[in-house]
């Protein structure tokens, strides 16, 4: 056991096991959070505070998606601890994919508009 | 531990391999923001063709057949779970390859494969039932551009579980020593990537109506 625990020691920035399923643990909570979202919002007992808080559903959802989104990216895959380089052969294309993304969803939402004459 | 203490004789002073899967992860990146672009576009033209649709129900105007929403959260959400914490249970086997811990490698590894074949499953039953239901490809856009969303994204769950059952033969073989963890952390990038892939997919195709 003493072996086993001198490993749980950490080393050089990288996360320990117990670290690793706080993590883990926190991911799941805030994936119970974005579908108690989506109950309280949608589902079948939606009341006056889902109606409230409707204009910010897809927000709230997104937010909380990329907080998963950059928790799984900076501690699973360890780009907080790697080399640099590694962070921006990902980050970079992950950038033109959300410029991709949004500059398509507004072009088409202008096309249809323009379209239907709205 | 292959990481940036380690300096190398390449011209980055980094590992190739490594550098290899963060470019191919970038590029897949690309390949996603296609089929979600794909996807959102065609989101406001679902309600002008036929049913069925995601969330809202669906009277056939020919039959007066009423087509229930097909979206089904529950089912979905299990599988969601079970994909995040195969990221955990995979960065635990990496911990414990790369420390020469085969048990831990071993336990986790096979604890992250289960995930994984549960997820495959769960989308082979949902789109089974979704068929039924008379969903498919050529239905209407919701289904084109569902079916390969996520089809494409279980392909990608598919070639991850084959490429970590390939790490635990090699594991069980005595062949994943700490010296040669590096495959499998290329594997467990490649896993987390589908995985955040999937936390992007879940809210905008399950729960964003």
């Amino acid at each position: 056991m003493a072996h086993a625990a001198a490993h749980e020691e950490p080393e050089a920035g990288h996360p320990t096991p117990g670290t690793y399923a706080k993590i883990g643990l926190f991911l799941f909570v805030l994936t119970a959070l974005e579908v108690g979202l989506y109950e309280i919002t949608y589902g079948e007992h939606a009341g006056a505070f889902g109606h409230a808080i409707m204009p910010f559903f897809i927000p709230l959802l997104l937010g909380l998606s990329a907080i998963k989104f950059a928790l799984v990216a900076m501690f699973y895959m360890h780009l907080k601890q790697d080399h640099r380089l590694f962070s921006g052969v990902f980050v970079f294309p992950l950038i033109i994919a959300t410029i991709v993304i949004l500059s398509l969803v507004v072009l088409m939402a202008y096309h249809w508009a323009f379209a239907t004459g709205g | 531990m292959s990481d940036h203490a380690e300096v190398l004789d390449t011209s980055t002073g980094l590992d190739s391999r490594k550098l290899a899967i963060w470019t191919f992860i970038g590029s897949e990146c690309m390949f996603f923001a296609s089929l979600i672009s794909n996807y959102l576009v065609h989101k406001e033209q679902w309600m002008s063709g036929p049913g069925p649709f995601p969330h809202e129900a669906w009277t056939d105007p020919a039959t007066g057949k009423v087509l229930e929403p097909i979206i089904e959260v529950p089912l979905v959400t299990v599988g969601t779970a079970l994909l995040l914490f195969s990221s955990l249970f995979i960065v635990l086997a990496l911990y414990g390859a790369q420390r020469g811990r085969r048990g831990m490698m071993l336990g986790w590894l096979g604890a992250t494969i289960m995930c994984g074949l549960f997820f495959v499953g769960m989308q082979v039953y949902e789109f089974t039932h979704f068929v039924h239901k008379g969903l498919t490809l050529q239905r209407n856009l919701f289904g084109a551009s569902f079916f390969t969303l996520t089809g494409f994204h279980g392909t990608h769950v598919t070639i991850g579980v084959i490429w970590l059952i390939t790490m635990f033969i090699l594991a069980l073989r005595g062949q994943l020593t700490p010296e040669r963890s590096l495959k499998l952390e290329m594997a467990a990038l490649y896993w987390h990537f589908v995985d955040v892939v999937w936390i992007i997919i879940f809210p905008v195709v399950y729960l964003i109506k």
